[in-house]
Parts: C-alpha cells; sequence; structure tokens
C-alpha cells in the first residue's frame, strides 16, 4: 500500500470507526488534519468555541450511543475542551477528542499554543494519549476509539503533535485490539445472578433504582420486561430519564434532591433495593446514613468501583447491565417452580403504598393564569411534541423542571449533564442531537443564566440548518442558587440577580433565527405551536414567575424523607 | 490500618502520574512509593504504602485497576509477605562516639558506605519497623541527613510442597 500523510491515515482510520460527523474548530496545529478533511466525506462543523464543539460530540454521542468526535487545535483550543471534557467523563459519555499539539521537537518549550494538555485532562478522561512515533498513530487512534465505547464509555483525548500529522506513512491492516490491562468484564457471575434473584423473591417491598447505564448498555427492553414481569416499581435518577417509561403507572419518576414524594418514600421503606447501572450519586442518596435503611441491595454495574464506594452492597454484580438483567429474565422464566403471576401478585400492597403516596402527594405545582409557571411551559411542550422530542437542558431549575414534568418514555430522548452540571451544555448539545437526527423535534430547555454560556452556538445551529428549538424560562435570575438562598440564605440575593440581559427574540433575529415571546399564560401555547411549526431556529423566551422554586426539594445534608413540598 | 499494595503497570510515560494524581485526587494517602521495572520488558512494579480501613483500601484496589495502564493490583497485606526498607544515615562520628555508631550498626546488620574525619555514612535495610529503629537509636549521637528508599514487598511463596 503506498504512502499517505498522517493526516490521511487519520481521516481513513476514523472512517473506518464509521465517524460521520465531527465538531471542531481550526488552529495551526491541526491545520493538516483539516486540509485532509476536506476531501472526506466526513461532515465537519464548525463550530463557534471548542466548548461547545465537545458538548455537540457528547451531545451526538447521547442520542445515538455512537463515540462523539471532537478536533481542536492546541493551547487554547484544547484548554476550552476541558469543560466538555469532564461532563462527558461524568456521565460516561464515549467520546474522542482529537487535539492538535506542537511539534516534537518543540514540545515542553512553552511553544506558541503549547500546553500540556495530556497532564491537564488526565483526571477528566477514561484514558489519553500524546502520540510519539509515527507508527502508533493509527493503532492508538483505534485503541482511543476501542477505549472510549468499551466497558464503562468514556472520553479519551489524543494529542497529536503536528510534525508527526504531517508526516508520512504506510496505513497499517486493521487488527483486533489487544489489551492485557484492559479487559472490562461483560458477562454476570451465574453465582450473582442466582443469589439476587433469591433475594428478589424474598422481597415483599423492592424498588428498581436505575440509572444512566441501563441507557449507555442499551437494557431498556430488558429493564422494563423485568419490572413489568415482577411489578416491581421503577425510580429513576436524572441520568436513567427513559430507561423506563415515565408514563408507565410502575414508574416512580425521578429520587433524591428533587425526585417524587413517592420515589423517595418508596427507597426509604423497601426491602430490597436493586442498582442497575447507578452509582449512589449524593444527589441520590441525600444523607447517606439515612438512606434505604431497611433495604438489601443488589447492585449491578459494569464499573466495580462504583460498586460498595458510597453505600455497602449485599450482592454486587459486576456486569454490562443488558446481560445481567437479561440474566435475571431467563433465570425467572426458566426457573421450576416460579409462578410468576403469583411472584407478580406478591408485590401488590406495595404497589398499592406507593399508588397511595402518589395520589396524597403527586408532582405538583400551584398553577396560576395570571403568571406563567415554568412546569406548566414543560407539560405543554410536552403535549404538543406527544412526548417525543429529544429535550436537552442548561443546568439549574431548567433542568430539574425538565426532568419531573416531561415525562420521557424513551430512552436516548433527555440529554442533560447530570454528574458534572454544566450551565451552556444544552445548545450545543441539541446541535449534536440535531445534527444526528435532522428530522426529529430537539428543544433545549434553558433558563436564562445557562443559555448565555454558549449563545455563540447560535450561529453553528444556523450555518448546519439545525432547526433546534430553545425554550429559555426567563426569571432573571440565577434560578437554582436564588431558591438555595431564599431556602438557607434569607433570602440574600447575591449575585443571582441577572436583570441586564440581551433581548432574546431581537437576538435570535440577530443569529438569522426566529425570536418569540410569551409574557402570559395565554401566550405560551401558540407560541410553542408556532416554534415546533418553524423550520428554523427558534428561541422562545418565556417570561416565567420569577421566584417559582423546584419542589420537592431536599434540603443538602438531610435524609430523603425529609423533602420540602410545596 | 496500614496496606501495602503492589501494582504491575505498563511502563508508559505518565503512566506514574495516572497513579499518583488517582491518590491525590481522590483524597487517599501515599505513606512511602517504591517503582522500577519487572524481568518483562515494558512492565513495571509499583509498590505502595497507604492507609485507610477496608472501604478506603478496596477503592484504591478498585481505583488502581481501573487505570487503563495498571495490569494487575494485589493488597500484599492479605497474604503472608516480606517487605524491606533501605536507609541510608550520615550520622555523627566523632572520637567518642565512632565505635558506639558501629556497635549499633553491627546490631542492626548495617554496613559503613562512606566515611569522613566527622561522620559515618551507613546503610541499614529491612522492614519499616526495623528502619524507624535505628533511625531512634542514632538520633541522640546525631543525625546529619536521612534518605530512606520507601518500602517494597512480595508474597511469600506458599507453604504446601
Amino acid at each position: 500500500m503506498g504512502k499517505m500523510s498522517g493526516a490521511q491515515a487519520i481521516v481513513k482510520c476514523l472512517k473506518e470507526e464509521g465517524v460521520k460527523i465531527i465538531f471542531g474548530y481550526p488552529g495551526g496545529a491541526v491545520i493538516d488534519l483539516y486540509d485532509a478533511l476536506m476531501d472526506s466525506d466526513i461532515v465537519n462543523v464548525l463550530v463557534r468555541h471548542e466548548q461547545g464543539a465537545v458538548h455537540a460530540a457528547d451531545g451526538l454521542a447521547r442520542v445515538t450511543g455512537e463515540v462523539g468526535v471532537a478536533l481542536l487545535t492546541s493551547g487554547p483550543g484544547a484548554t476550552n475542551g476541558v469543560t466538555g471534557i469532564a461532563t462527558a467523563y461524568l456521565d460516561s459519555i464515549p467520546m474522542v477528542v482529537l487535539t492538535g499539539q506542537v511539534p516534537r521537537a518543540l514540545i515542553g518549550n512553552d511553544a506558541f499554543q503549547e500546553v500540556d494538555i495530556v497532564g491537564i485532562s488526565r483526571p477528566c478522561t477514561k484514558h489519553n494519549y500524546l502520540v510519539n512515533k509515527i507508527e502508533d498513530l493509527i493503532p492508538t487512534i483505534r485503541e482511543a476509539f476501542h477505549v472510549a465505547r468499551s466497558g464503562r464509555p468514556g472520553p479519551v483525548l489524543v494529542d497529536l503533535p503536528k510534525d508527526l500529522v504531517a508526516s508520512q506513512l504506510s496505513y497499517p491492516e486493521k487488527q483486533d485490539i489487544k489489551m492485557s490491562s484492559y479487559q472490562p468484564t461483560y458477562k454476570p457471575h451465574p453465582v450473582q445472578i442466582e443469589k439476587a434473584c433469591k433475594k428478589i423473591m424474598k422481597a415483599r417491598k423492592p424498588v428498581l433504582y436505575v440509572g444512566g447505564g441501563v441507557i449507555l448498555s442499551d437494557a431498556s427492553k430488558e429493564l422494563t420486561e423485568l419490572a413489568i414481569k415482577l411489578n416491581i416499581p421503577v425510580t429513576m435518577t436524572l441520568m436513567g430519564l427513559g430507561a423506563f417509561p415515565g408514563s408507565h403507572e410502575l414508574s416512580m419518576g425521578m429520587l433524591g434532591m428533587h425526585g417524587t414524594y413517592t420515589a423517595n418514600m418508596a427507597v426509604a421503606e423497601c426491602d430490597l433495593l436493586i442498582a442497575v447501572g447507578a452509582r449512589f450519586d449524593d444527589r441520590v442518596t441525600g444523607k447517606l446514613a439515612d438512606f434505604a435503611t431497611n433495604a438489601e441491595i443488589i447492585h449491578i454495574d459494569i464499573d466495580p468501583t462504583s460498586i460498595s464506594k458510597n453505600v455497602k452492597v449485599d450482592v454486587p454484580i459486576v456486569s454490562d447491565c443488558k446481560n445481567a438483567l437479561a440474566a435475571l429474565n431467563i433465570w425467572f422464566d426458566t426457573k421450576s417452580g416460579i409462578d410468576l403471576v403469583e411472584e407478580a401478585n406478591r408485590h401488590k400492597p406495595w404497589f398499592d403504598t406507593i399508588r397511595d403516596w402518589t395520589e396524597k402527594h403527586p408532582l405538583y405545582y400551584k398553577d396560576d393564569s395570571s403568571v406563567i409557571k415554568p412546569q406548566y411551559v414543560i407539560e405543554t411542550l410536552h403535549k404538543h411534541t406527544g412526548g417525543k422530542a429529544i429535550i436537552t437542558t442548561e443546568v439549574g431549575q431548567n433542568q430539574m423542571w425538565a426532568a419531573q414534568f416531561y415525562k420521557f418514555d424513551y430512552q436516548r430522548h433527555f440529554v442533560t449533564s447530570g454528574g458534572l452540571g454544566t450551565m451552556g451544555f444544552g445548545l450545543p448539545a441539541a446541535i449534536g442531537a440535531q445534527m444526528a437526527f435532522p428530522d426529529k423535534t430537539v428543544i433545549d430547555i434553558a433558563g436564562d443564566g445557562s443559555i448565555q454560556m454558549n449563545i455563540q452556538e447560535l450561529a453553528t445551529a444556523k450555518q448546519y440548518n439545525c432547526p433546534v428549538k430553545i425554550a429559555i424560562l426567563n426569571n432573571s435570575y440565577l434560578g437554582m442558587v436564588r431558591q438555595w438562598q431564599e431556602l438557607f440564605y434569607e433570602k440574600r440575593y447575591a449575585s443571582t440577580t441577572m436583570d441586564v440581559a440581551p433581548d432574546f427574540v431581537a437576538l435570535a433575529r440577530a443569529y438569522g433565527a426566529v425570536g418569540l415571546r410569551a409574557t402570559t399564560k395565554d401566550e405560551v401555547e401558540p407560541v410553542i405551536k408556532e416554534a415546533l411549526a418553524t423550520d428554523n431556529i427558534v428561541i422562545m423566551d418565556f417570561k416565567i414567575e420569577k421566584e417559582e422554586g423546584v419542589y420537592p426539594m431536599v434540603p443538602a445534608g438531610k435524609a430523603n424523607t425529609e423533602m420540602l413540598l410545596v | 490500618m496500614k496496606h501495602t499494595i503492589s501494582v504491575l503497570l505498563q511502563n508508559k510515560p505518565g503512566v506514574l502520574s495516572r497513579v499518583t494524581g488517582l491518590f491525590s485526587g481522590r483524597g487517599f494517602n501515599i505513606e512511602s512509593l517504591c517503582v522500577a521495572e519487572t524481568l518483562e520488558p515494558g512492565v513495571s512494579c509499583l509498590t505502595v504504602v497507604s492507609r485507610g480501613d477496608e472501604a478506603v483500601i478496596e477503592q484504591i484496589t478498585k481505583q488502581l485497576h481501573k487505570l487503563i495502564d495498571v495490569i494487575k493490583v494485589t493488597d500484599i497485606s492479605d497474604h503472608e509477605y516480606v517487605e524491606r526498607e533501605m536507609v541510608l544515615i550520615r550520622v555523627k562520628a566523632e572520637s567518642h562516639t565512632r565505635a558506639e555508631v558501629l556497635r549499633v550498626i553491627d546490631i542492626f546488620r548495617g554496613k559503613v558506605v562512606d566515611v569522613s574525619a566527622k561522620s559515618y555514612a551507613v546503610e541499614v535495610t529491612g522492614p519499616a519497623s526495623k528502619i524507624q529503629a535505628v533511625i531512634d537509636i542514632l538520633r541522640p549521637i546525631g543525625i546529619k541527613e536521612i534518605v530512606r528508599t520507601g518500602t517494597i514487598a512480595m508474597a511469600r511463596a506458599p507453604k504446601t510442597k
């Protein structure tokens, strides 16, 4: 095979890995790569800030399950991407970030636009590489994709010195990747499955507590089968929403700090907690000493470090969620002497208790025709999209209201920065999602604060004809922090008032988008209808009730049963 | 409790920084750390001594194993094992203490490795407790400088024939 440049080889390798779209921003260190990309059919999305590139790649990965790819230049290009990389890392999103680096001879010399991005990104990547030898180039990129998508997924960064990318190489044949030091466990141990099933048989008040791992391993079907077969109520973490249909009667909605009354009570009272692809995060558990104190715990996770990290587990199952759930289903289907109807019926009194909780304290807000309630906006969005839109969010109240009031029935339809809580995530992530699914409705549910953190990406959306819809729940506050100040800081609203903001309608027009505004409740529905019927980017500026709070709320450090209700 | 953890890892650039970054980032404690090559090319052995309750040590071993470049993690303290550390001590040795220093070093099976008019440099090996003992004994005489290697350890072979 003839020689080609490092850059051409990288593009060929990206094609082999199935990459169709990459997001990036050029610079001196990656000119060769951009030059090679011009001759390829890979769609290269020019963002307006590198953070946007990484979030967009992340958004694409979350809705498709494929590896997102971002291409950044050296120095500031790479450091601008770090927040995006950390966002993907905390939520275990498969991603490969290619960064340019100064020529090898200059590394370590404080050269122009040089930064040790491998050092900087080490704690927020699953793994990273600085390629030093031309013969390592393609094997390293292949390994990066393998590491990013296998096991517990995550972002992998590959730093590419400019001289190396410009030099010639013979393209190596594709080979199986062998890594003696990296072999994730995909299959559950049968002994553990048996133990888990016996505990499930014994339980009277079981709860399935499911997280993003179920979505990452595409296990929604197996989970739904298990829950329905045995009549086990399900609660989801923020990252798990959509893994089980939110409108199903067994769904208790989200748990934790802004979880439902039912979900938090059920976890507190249950005698068996079956955690699947979740990691007992502090926003989920509240005060650890009071979390699920009556329960034995089964924990399925592909990452052994997640098991018994915060909460001691009785039956650990290290496995891919899909395989483990399938194994549980098979056990119950094939084990002789089990009457599934009887098993399901045994949980009926428990289910009745749960239904009582929901009847007593459903998710609730005091509606009021004189103002726009943010929850009403979300419900109306749900109504007019049939619950089928891909929803991305920013971070804060907008995110929690979206999580609570848009009943997600499908996996990979809710795209939110859960672990890191990155404001400015929603718009670029929506662009990534829309690029992946041009025909779907993609809505970024935003706050007036968050949207301004990556508002420049409107130009990207315009350039690539991404008709994303942005619903700004505009209360002229950094609402979530304001809510904490209201409740715990004697209403001293330090630095959370944002009275000075752009005219978002005019701003939309400035970017060639459509701007709509609703200042009364009556205007909400027409604005949403018009936005959804518009084949362009639309910013919907909803002037909502300024001091509306997110409830229920578990104050930090309290037990989940000590919720503040509306 | 003190644990000695042995880690086999790929000898790649930055790998040590992955390990130390893991400890500092997660607030784990490092009491000592040694690393050198093994017989196998490209594979290094790192011995780290840390303290923590069972849950902390479990997290440390799991987190180490999660690093892509780490091949194997063994908590040696779970087994019968031998541990050794070496210390170089420069101790004052003037006319009235020279004989005393030599006697002490002899008791600890140490060696004098450098001599000057006013000091000896001595070498002692042994488990960390023995190293501490020799330091404690020599301190009143006057230690001028000290360098320790940190602990290395190896599990004992099984006793069965």
